[in-house]
């Protein structure tokens, strides 16, 4: 009888806990949403209005009414197809290395903790390396090749993380499933581990695109150029970027150039978005395979 | 699969070159009348850059085939790449310093100063402000010198309400912050710096109207396109308080406060045609675009000063 009466009174604690501890934790999720919301409903109703084919196909101009981002869009494009091109070998293949060919010994371990380190190196800090390494001492010039060197180097250690995750994530045996048959490190890696490692890859890819295509510091330390007339035809040719362009507008007093500013960022958001849609699609193609 | 993970950049490369096939076409340059081309590479001061690139638009029009870029590095930014030779023009909102010549002169780099425009630095206080009508240079003075001790408006004057005083200015970077420091508190870069601090003006524009006992400072054309949400301060530099305004910053009579703004040019990048053109087109319809970004004229004997230094 007391023992139950005890148990009972426990159970209702341990009830209002559970509940007190849902709630909480769909309040941080809304938090999350919530600002995520905020934002955008702040910036669409801000630049909507502003948003045209005028926009997109128009250099930057004084008068509010003609100015477009034509040429920080293609920076922008630019530099994201070639930090991709860049970072996706060299992370992956960095990755595999770690998690499969290197023994497990000091100098691997050195080499881990720096990566990891280097993932929190604030961005203005690969902004100053690039101007010192790229542009001036291997002389690229202030060119769109040496932005997105910069910015590969900002992304990798976020990829490698990633990707190491997602390697370790194969289950053992499926490794040893395939060497019992004779393959190769090389064969398993790549008929076993790179395809189920491959959506977790890409998530991580994501995160660190999205991130180096919203930098505006190391940018600015690299081109610094906010007024450009032209598109980029080669990877040598200066450039400015997105969010530069955005970062120039806000600053202008006229009230209008807020408004373009915002326009901008729905621009920057529908070029985050497309890329991520593009590995999202690639993603589930895979994750289908793998579990077929 | 291997081929396939390479789509990824694959797929993006297409898309980003058919975007670039069909606006390529649209952009095909007019044919050229003047015949001028080349490239020539500015940075500099962001309060000058309203300017430059009012100044790159108007003159692109006519010679479609100059590519000008402008960058927006700050002043002190700007002359780093200037006086290395790196660019052919250079943005100032402040006469180039001592250690800046002497890095020009070590790279061989020679240079002509150009006064462009007057910019109107001036001190605002929110709408609410009923007390700050006018200040004295020695009352802002006390209050920016490092370690002022001022907290509370009645410490300046004390009919002034007790409430606290609450500071704004641009960042430490900006030359409207060296010229500031220079004229009101003696010393260029020398400044209290328990202040909200900001590179966007803009950040500064808000905090005030959104703080009854804000005051800060920064550029003339910030005033013009806020006149609802700040109010100005005026200027008593012993000749009876002035406000900022086109008429008083034109004549001089609203000091020190006024400054000038210029563009420094590179002597060697004189001889090409473009640039000789460029700076021409700059004296002659540069005074209306300086009206329309925001900033007042110099006079035009000035301008006709400035073109006399071309070659």
């Amino acid at each position: 009888m007391k023992n139950s009466a005890v148990f009972q009174q426990n159970l209702k604690v341990r009830h209002i806990k559970e509940r007190v501890h849902r709630t909480l934790m769909s309040l941080a999720t809304l938090t999350g949403i919530i600002v995520l919301t905020l934002l955008l409903i702040d910036v669409l109703k801000d630049g909507a209005g502003w948003l045209d084919w005028q926009f997109i196909t128009s250099y930057p101009s004084r008068k509010p009414a003609e100015a477009g981002l034509l040429s920080a869009l293609f920076g922008t494009l630019w530099i994201m197809v070639l930090t991709a091109l860049f970072s996706l070998p060299i992370g992956i293949g960095t990755a595999i290395y770690l998690e499969e060919y290197a023994p497990d010994n000091r100098l691997q371990r050195l080499i881990q903790t720096n990566i990891n380190n280097l993932a929190g190196v604030p961005s203005i800090v690969y902004g100053l390396l690039g101007l010192s390494l790229f542009v001036q001492a291997l002389a690229m010039g202030r060119s769109i090749l040496a932005g997105a060197l910069t910015l590969t180097l900002m992304s990798l250690p976020v990829i490698i993380i990633a990707a190491q995750e997602a390697i370790r994530s194969v289950p053992e045996g499926h490794r040893l499933g395939a060497f019992a048959l004779g393959a190769t490190r090389w064969q398993v890696v790549r008929n076993i581990v790179l395809p189920q490692a491959l959506p977790g890859i890409l998530t991580g890819t994501i995160l660190a695109m999205s991130r180096a295509i919203g930098e505006a510091a190391p940018m600015i330390a690299i081109s610094a150029l906010v007024y450009l007339t032209f598109i980029p035809i080669s990877p040598l040719d200066r450039f400015t970027v997105l969010p530069i362009q955005i970062f120039n507008w806000v600053s202008r007093p006229q009230e209008d150039f807020q408004h373009l500013a915002a326009a901008g960022i729905i621009v920057l958001l529908i070029v985050l978005l497309s890329m991520n849609a593009i590995a999202i699609i690639l993603r589930n193609r895979y994750q289908k395979r793998t579990e077929e | 699969m291997l081929k396939e993970w390479l789509m990824l950049p694959l797929a993006i490369m297409a898309v980003a070159a058919v975007l670039m096939a069909g606006c390529g076409n649209s952009q095909t340059a007019p044919p050229t009348s003047s015949g001028l081309s080349g490239t020539i590479e500015i940075d500099g001061s962001s309060t000058v850059f309203p300017i430059t690139e009012a100044v790159a638009e108007e003159f692109r029009k006519i010679n479609p085939q100059v590519r000008i870029n402008v960058g927006i590095s700050g002043t002190g930014g700007g002359f780093k790449r200037f006086v290395a030779g790196e660019t052919r023009i250079s943005d100032a909102s402040r006469p180039i310093s001592a250690s800046e010549k002497e890095q020009a002169a070590k790279n061989g780099v020679e240079w002509v100063e150009m006064p462009v425009a007057i910019d109107g630095l001036s001190v605002m206080v929110n709408p609410q402000n009923t007390w700050a009508a006018s200040m004295t240079v020695a009352e802002l003075k006390k209050l920016w010198e490092p370690e002022s001790a001022i907290k509370r408006w009645n410490q300046i004057r004390p009919e002034w309400p007790d409430q606290p005083i609450n500071l704004y200015g641009p960042g430490t970077d900006s030359g409207t912050f060296d010229y500031f420091t220079e004229v009101i508190v003696g010393k260029a870069k020398s400044s209290r710096a328990d202040f909200t601090a900001s590179e966007d003006d803009n950040v500064l524009v808000q905090g005030i109207a959104g703080d009854r006992n804000a005051l800060g400072y920064f550029g003339y054309a910030y005033y013009v396109d806020n006149t609802d949400k700040l109010k100005l301060v005026a200027i008593d530099a012993g000749k009876g308080a002035v406000l900022p305004s086109r008429q008083t910053i034109d004549d001089a009579t609203y000091t020190p406060l006024s400054r000038p703004l210029f563009i420094y040019v590179n002597k060697a990048a004189l001889v090409h045609q473009e640039v000789k053109e460029f700076i021409r087109f700059y004296m002659t319809e540069g005074p209306a675009l300086v009206t329309e970004v925001g900033f007042i004229p110099m006079q035009p004997s000035v301008y006709d000063g400035n073109l006399a230094k071309l070659p």
